[in-house]
């Protein structure tokens, strides 16, 4: 088994200006990338002897609403081999936020850009079947944005109580 | 909804009722004899025995043979991400039990755990001690359900009710402990609600007395039974490198053979320092992933009789002492003015983490689970998601051991990858 | 009396219609599974060993809801949900009730979202809520007594 090699290093030096920034933040290590090289990028992480990531745990997607750059998706990975975890995060303009999916690396991503899609409105190019996941399918808008409302309901006491139950839609038989 | 009749110019007609979304989409999906109504599309649908919750399964069935299995899910989802987002850290844990219902604890576990490591919060040792206990009696709580449906769905009945009654011991725990019989929101930021009762330790003693005679009842029933091992041996076979690939992680990894448990390869909350085992399958099929969690509950009784043991010889606080997480004990409002203040701030509008994200594993029944958690600064979450197994499981696991495969080996097949539908949706 | 008190002795009971066919409806009323979230797993607890159902007359939970009386909708309703559990409320035949178990069903319990319906009495005509999250075997073994209770009030001239 080959020695782990440091991941930080080896991605400054192979993918060079692909490499945006690295945050070290309570033992865990975020590369930032360039999002339009994304594909290239994962299959760097995951092909490269030392370092392995063959394991795709989780894609997140969070929404920084109001800064720019608004959107960003964190893609977390497992070497296996080595024990390690990293996470590589890519940032997306608020305006029409698209990359290409990573499906032809890790066949797990699927879905979970899927819910990155349904969730966030975040596009992936070249994804086999992207609709939506969780949501029924003709639902309008992404629901984990943070301009998207809550949606809840105004509790009933007992001093509006009458008022609410009057617009409450009652099944009838 | 209105019959589509088919577009392809054959002369047969295919009944698309089931699909909601668009014939371009579907053709992506299933196989081109679908279209042209040679094969049926069967809608194995939200309501249904045998799926383990509100599972959708789109069939495309020739006969009785899979030829294509597409999941629908989505009708269980809660938004309880984007609701914990509307409440403090603190009442945002309530929210975590409901996910994956089977394991509250370990939802809760998970959260705790991030919290702690954003805050660098430190946890004493009695309540890493109790942790891991309860943790492991939800591992055993867990496969007892697994056990119960997987085996009412294969026809083995009694082994339901065998289990549901262990089952209702473990549930007197849970409740002896935290008040609640399933989601019991006692594992808090910094340890536990509150100390463990007296009782505790003589109940939690006497269960592991009692169940590993249980095991062996299970397995007399189930192990060697030539109509199970016919069932189940040779069904719904994923080979290490397509689980890996398709991110399966637990026993539905384990089942094929590859060595990864987050207890053994990352461990948290101590678990380095207790003496267990990780039962590991060969051929990955339903019987391997099966034996595995029968295993596992062997393993996990182990663990539990090295916790017992050791708590009865730890002493100290339950939970951390950082006022600025953790409130004062009310004895303590008569006599400070910090405290006073802490209670104060903690109560009217929470804590706040530094800015920063983290992500943490633990390792659930079913698999992996993970929480990410970010925040901005202040008291709410700004961002929190679950990586929950069973949302992987369902999307790449199951369809791919289904193909192939018969309408009663999926449901062997589902009740053996252990899905539980709120870990699924969320 | 007397001649109840005679026939009572050959083994013959006199009593109303209405009160015969209620108490046939209470003595079998067999649930349709609608498990949806964790107040599914406490209904299968409640049918189980400890805490039986079967002393009810309802050991046998049907799949289908064209065979069963009682929808015992336990867990959450989701939107996406919702016009399955029309579709299956409107396959039962009559007499048909239901039982909102748990919180989530009664009243959208702790979720008060975009996702969930806010009480499934938006959807489907309730009988007798049952509150809790998730609410005790005994709970429920309560509520189902309450419902007993309601049906054995039903008159013959309502429905008939």
């Amino acid at each position: 088994m080959q020695t782990p090699l440091d991941p930080v290093d080896l991605a400054k030096l192979s993918l060079k200006d692909a490499v945006l920034d690295v945050v070290e933040f309570r033992g865990e290590t975020t590369i930032v990338v360039d999002p339009q090289r994304i594909v290239e990028v994962c299959q760097f992480f995951r092909d490269t002897e030392g370092l392995e990531y063959i394991f795709l745990s989780d894609i997140t997607a969070v929404d920084y609403f109001p800064k720019e750059p608004r959107f960003a998706l964190c893609y977390h990975l497992y070497s296996m081999l080595y024990t390690r975890r990293l996470r590589i995060k890519v940032y997306l303009p608020s305006d029409d936020p698209r990359l290409p999916s990573v499906t032809s690396v890790w066949p797990s991503a699927d879905w979970e850009e899927r819910e990155a899609y349904d969730m966030m409105g975040i596009h992936f190019e070249g994804h086999p079947s992207l609709r939506r996941i969780l949501m029924p399918a003709d639902w309008e808008g992404h629901p984990q944005r943070k301009d998207y409302p809550l949606g809840y309901e105004q509790v009933q006491f007992s001093f509006n109580f009458d008022d609410i139950d009057r617009l409450k839609p009652y099944a009838k038989d | 909804m209105s019959e589509r009749p088919l577009l392809e110019s054959s002369g047969h007609s295919a009944n698309l009722t089931e699909w909601e979304g668009t014939v371009q989409e579907l053709r992506g999906l299933v196989s081109p004899r679908a279209l042209t109504g040679e094969t049926m599309l069967l809608n194995m649908g939200p309501q249904h025995p045998s799926t383990h919750g509100v599972l959708r399964l789109l069939l495309e069935l020739d006969g009785e043979t899979v030829v294509n299995c597409v999941p629908d899910i989505g009708y269980l989802h809660t938004g309880i991400e984007k609701n914990m987002e509307a409440k403090t850290y603190e009442q945002a844990i309530t929210m975590t039990d409901r996910m994956d219902y089977l394991n509250p604890m370990g939802n809760n576990l998970v959260y705790c755990l991030a919290i702690e490591k954003l805050a660098e919060l430190d946890v004493p040792e009695r309540a890493q001690i109790v942790r891991v206990l309860l943790a492991e009696l939800t591992r055993i709580n867990s496969h007892l359900v697994w056990l119960g449906t997987h085996c009412l769905d294969m026809g083995a009945m009694s082994v339901f009710l065998y289990a549901m009654r262990e089952r209702e011991m473990i549930l007197d725990i849970f409740e002896m402990v935290s008040g609640q019989r399933m989601m019991s929101t006692y594992f808090r930021p910094g340890g536990l609600w509150r100390d463990v009762p007296a009782e505790f330790i003589p109940a939690v003693r006497a269960f592991i007395d009692y169940f590993p005679a249980k095991i062996e009842e299970y397995e007399t029933l189930l192990v060697n039974n030539p109509l199970w091992i016919d069932r189940t041996q040779g069904i719904g076979v994923i080979t290490p490198e397509e689980a890996i690939a398709y991110g399966c992680t637990g026993p539905t990894l384990r089942g094929s053979g590859v060595n990864w448990d987050i207890r053994k390869a990352m461990p948290y909350m101590g678990y380095e320092t207790y003496q267990f085992d990780v039962p590991l399958g060969e051929h990955g099929d339903v019987y391997d992933r099966f034996y595995i969690r029968m295993q596992e509950l062997k393993e996990s009784v182990r663990i539990i009789r090295q916790a017992v043991d050791r708590l009865e010889k730890t002493g100290g606080p339950f939970r951390s002492q950082n006022r600025k997480y953790v409130p004062p004990p009310r004895s303590e409002l008569g006599r400070s003015m910090e405290a006073v203040i802490h209670h104060f701030k903690l109560w009217t509008e929470g804590f706040s983490l530094p800015e920063g994200e983290v992500y943490v594993s633990i390792e659930s029944p079913r698999g992996e689970l993970s929480c990410y958690l970010s925040s901005d600064g202040g008291t709410r979450p700004h961002r929190v998601h679950f990586r929950t197994p069973s949302f992987v499981h369902t999307m790449g696991a199951i369809p791919k051991m289904a193909k192939d495969g018969m309408i009663a080996d999926l449901v062997a097949i589902i009740g053996s990858v252990d899905i539980v539908l709120g870990d699924c949706d969320r | 009396m007397g001649v109840a008190g005679k026939l009572g002795n050959l083994g013959v009971v006199t009593t109303t219609l209405e009160a015969a066919i209620n108490w046939g409806r209470t003595k079998s009323m067999w649930p349709m599974l609608f498990g949806l979230a964790c107040c599914a797993i406490e209904m299968m607890s409640t049918q189980a060993s400890v805490y039986d159902l079967s002393r009810f007359g309802m050991e046998l939970m049907r799949a289908s809801p064209r065979q069963s009386d009682l929808m015992i909708v336990a867990g959450r309703v989701t939107r996406k949900m919702a016009p399955v559990l029309r579709q299956l409320y409107d396959q039962m035949p009559d007499p048909k009730y239901v039982i909102s178990m748990g919180d989530c069903a009664s009243c959208g319990g702790i979720f008060n979202n975009y996702a969930i319906v806010q009480g499934v009495d938006e959807v489907v005509p309730v009988d007798v809520y049952v509150a809790g999250c998730p609410p005790r075997p005994e709970q429920l073994i309560h509520g189902i007594m309450t419902l007993h209770e309601k049906v054995k009030t039903q008159r013959i001239a309502d429905w008939a």
